[in-house]
């Protein structure tokens, strides 16, 4: 028996490797250089200048009050990409949530309708989707065609937040539905029965088991929404007409003006919030999933 | 004694394929009611219906009186211990026998107390904390009894729930849910296809084939007085044989005329003939009723479980004596071993041991499989 395994231990290490490497080669590489980046000047020497940059250069802003304040930059810009990234990842979820529940108890022919037509979207190349968005929210665009025929006038939306949430709702709704619904898929029916048996109405069996039950779907499906939305700098430049710069954009900016170790700084920096972030909602969670224990 | 649910006409059907079939039955207060058949017979649908989770297509459920067709399940004063317990992964031991009474928004303190009581009555005092997740399967099973009685319901429903453990487990919990049955006073209807379980648990057994009911009635009486050759076949062994009752307390099989005690058939009824193995004596041919030739030899343990071959018709018997293959024996058989059966859609379908052997017996047994 001993022997067995250990042959099987070996012969899976060696169909490790390419994995291993590489996840080195693109993944711990590429962090470390990252890394490196943050904290180097132009010469290679070391610094924290870059880090101690994004906490405290300022500049002059218009408020939606319209009064000019100094403010420091990228912490306002790092607040606006949280909070529209927040609005995307919860109107993802509120929307998803239910679609993913009412999926997971359709008829096995549905359910498979439904996740093609929820993954077709993503075959297509997401800047693609994001033109379409343009052409259909702008001034002239497919929706305020519509909304004429209709007599309800034209709105004024692309060049908006709103914009701009809907394009990220749009591209990364399928990141928050797939692993809900894949949860929700296999939850024991048994589970429901056993609480409606034990006093529970509808909404109480919702709430006291399938809520917790679903809650790892739940996890990764934020995080898979919550990460990318908040590091885009693509849609905010289309959608948003470029008058929302978002902390993708500034990362994008830096590079373009070959300021490589600011760029690094921003996006180690970025990246180090999201970490602790998720670090603390999967603590959280955990506790909720496991009870009392 | 009260009737406290009561089954009237119950019929149901999934898909056009009748489940079951113009069910009445009445259980009473207290009583340990054993659901037993086959799989497919349509006990867990009965089960369910009971239990909120399927409503009939004709007929009525009613409890104490009341006709509860439509009240859904967690308005019912029932609770079920399911098949695989379904026992709530996210929370705790304790959590989940507490789960029914935080529903109810039973103060803190008789939340502690009661679970506390519980868990010891089903020995699982010490396991308060665990996740339920790491528990043996008898385990379990306690967590889910727990679980299911902390509510006081008048009837307990049990769907099969000792299927997944190992036999001596499965005596143990026999047992012991015997044992909570009487403490507590509460009624159980207890779904299994087990006959042994069934035969050694219930106050009272209902027999199911094919969505109806073939027999209701005490244990000792299913056993000795089964209604037709399909009760006569599933619980315990027994050799079936056609007969023709010729006057009361006369029965003709095999060629011979026998001495019985049943009556009440016609002049010449076709029958069917019950002979347990156990009820058979061994006597030298000379002294026999019928006499045959011993095919198989089998030591069970206690017994010997032998095959003989009567005039092409293949009998068990069981006995303690002990005989070899291709010895030439004689039965004798007295008149409270033989039952009388009136014929039914079952004779001639059972009861025959031409293509009996052990191992087959035990590889069709139905262990534990998932029934709708």
């Amino acid at each position: 028996m001993t022997k067995v395994e250990k042959k099987s231990g070996q012969s899976a290490g060696v169909a490790l490797l390419p994995y291993s490497l590489w996840s080195l080669l693109f993944i711990l590489v590429p962090l470390v250089f990252t890394a490196y980046y943050a904290f180097t000047d132009n010469n290679f020497a070391f610094t924290t200048e870059n880090i101690t940059r994004f906490f405290t250069a300022t500049s002059e802003m218009r408020g939606d009050d319209g009064v000019i304040r100094e403010v420091r930059t990228y912490l306002v810009i790092f607040m606006r990409s949280l909070k529209l990234a927040a609005i995307s990842t919860l109107v993802c979820l509120v929307l998803g949530y239910p679609m993913a529940y009412i999926m997971a108890r359709a008829k096995e022919r549905t359910q498979k309708t439904m996740v093609t037509l929820i993954m077709i979207p993503m075959w297509m190349n997401f800047l693609i989707r994001t033109y379409a968005w343009m052409t259909i929210l702008q001034d002239t665009g497919i929706l305020n065609g519509l909304l004429g025929k209709l007599g309800l006038g034209p709105i004024h939306i692309i060049g908006t937040e709103t914009a701009v949430v809907i394009g990220m709702v749009y591209d990364y709704f399928p990141y928050m539905i797939l692993p809900i619904y894949s949860i929700m898929a296999k939850m024991d029916l048994k589970l429901l029965e056993a609480a409606r048996d034990l006093g529970c109405n509808s909404f109480s069996v919702l709430k006291r088991v399938i809520f917790p039950l679903s809650l790892p779907g739940v996890v990764s499906g934020v995080t898979m929404v919550l990460i990318p939305s908040v590091s885009t700098f693509y849609i905010s430049q289309k959608l948003g007409n470029g008058k929302f710069f978002l902390i993708g954009d500034a990362i994008e900016g830096q590079y373009i003006n070959q300021d490589l170790h600011f760029a690094a700084a921003i996006a180690f920096i970025l990246m180090v919030i999201l970490l602790v972030c998720m670090a603390l909602v999967k603590y959280f969670t955990a506790r909720l999933v496991r009870g009392g224990e | 004694m009260k009737k406290i649910i009561e089954l009237k006409n119950i019929s149901k059907a999934f898909d056009g394929e009748t489940v079951l079939d113009d069910i009445s039955l009445d259980i009473y207060d207290n009583e340990f009611i054993t659901l037993l058949g086959p799989s497919g017979c349509g006990k867990t649908t009965l089960l369910r219906m009971i239990g909120g989770f399927e409503q009939p297509d004709q007929g009525d459920i009613l409890f104490m009186g009341e006709r509860i067709n439509n009240t859904p399940p967690h308005k019912r004063n029932v609770n079920t211990v399911f098949q695989k317990y379904a026992l709530f992964p996210h929370l705790n031991v304790f959590e989940n026998v507490a789960f029914p009474l935080r529903e109810r928004k039973v103060p803190k303190d008789e939340i502690n107390q009661k679970v506390n009581e519980m868990l010891s009555l089903v020995m699982l005092s010490n396991f308060a904390k665990r996740s339920v997740t790491s528990l043996s399967g008898g385990q379990q099973q306690r967590v889910a009894i727990a679980r299911a009685l902390i509510n006081h319901p008048k009837v307990l429903l049990l769907d099969e729930p000792l299927g997944a453990l190992d036999l001596k487990l499965r005596k143990d919990m026999q047992q012991e849910l015997k044992k909570i049955q009487k403490s507590t006073g509460i009624t159980f209807v207890f779904v299994t296809h087990d006959q042994e379980e069934a035969l050694s648990m219930s106050d009272t057994i209902v027999v199911l084939s094919e969505g109806k009911i073939q027999q209701i009635g005490a244990p000792s009486d299913i056993y000795n007085e089964p209604k037709n050759a399909f009760v006569a076949d599933f619980i315990g062994e027994s050799n079936i044989i056609d007969g023709v009752m010729q006057a009361d307390y006369q029965a003709k099989f095999s060629g011979h005329t026998f001495q019985c005690l049943d009556t009440g058939f016609a002049p010449n009824e076709p029958v069917d003939v019950v002979i347990r193995p156990e009820d058979v004596d061994i006597v030298p041919v000379e002294q026999g009723m019928l006499s045959g030739v011993v095919t198989q030899v089998t030591f069970m343990g206690v017994h010997n479980e032998i095959i003989v071959d009567v005039n092409g018709f293949k009998w068990m018997i069981q006995t303690t004596d002990s005989v070899n293959e291709d010895e030439k024996i004689g039965i004798y058989l007295e008149p409270d071993a033989i039952h009388i059966m009136k014929k039914s859609k079952y004779s001639g379908m059972f009861g025959d041991y031409s293509s009996y052997s052990n191992e087959l017996d035990e590889l069709s047994d139905p262990g534990g499989e998932d029934e709708a």
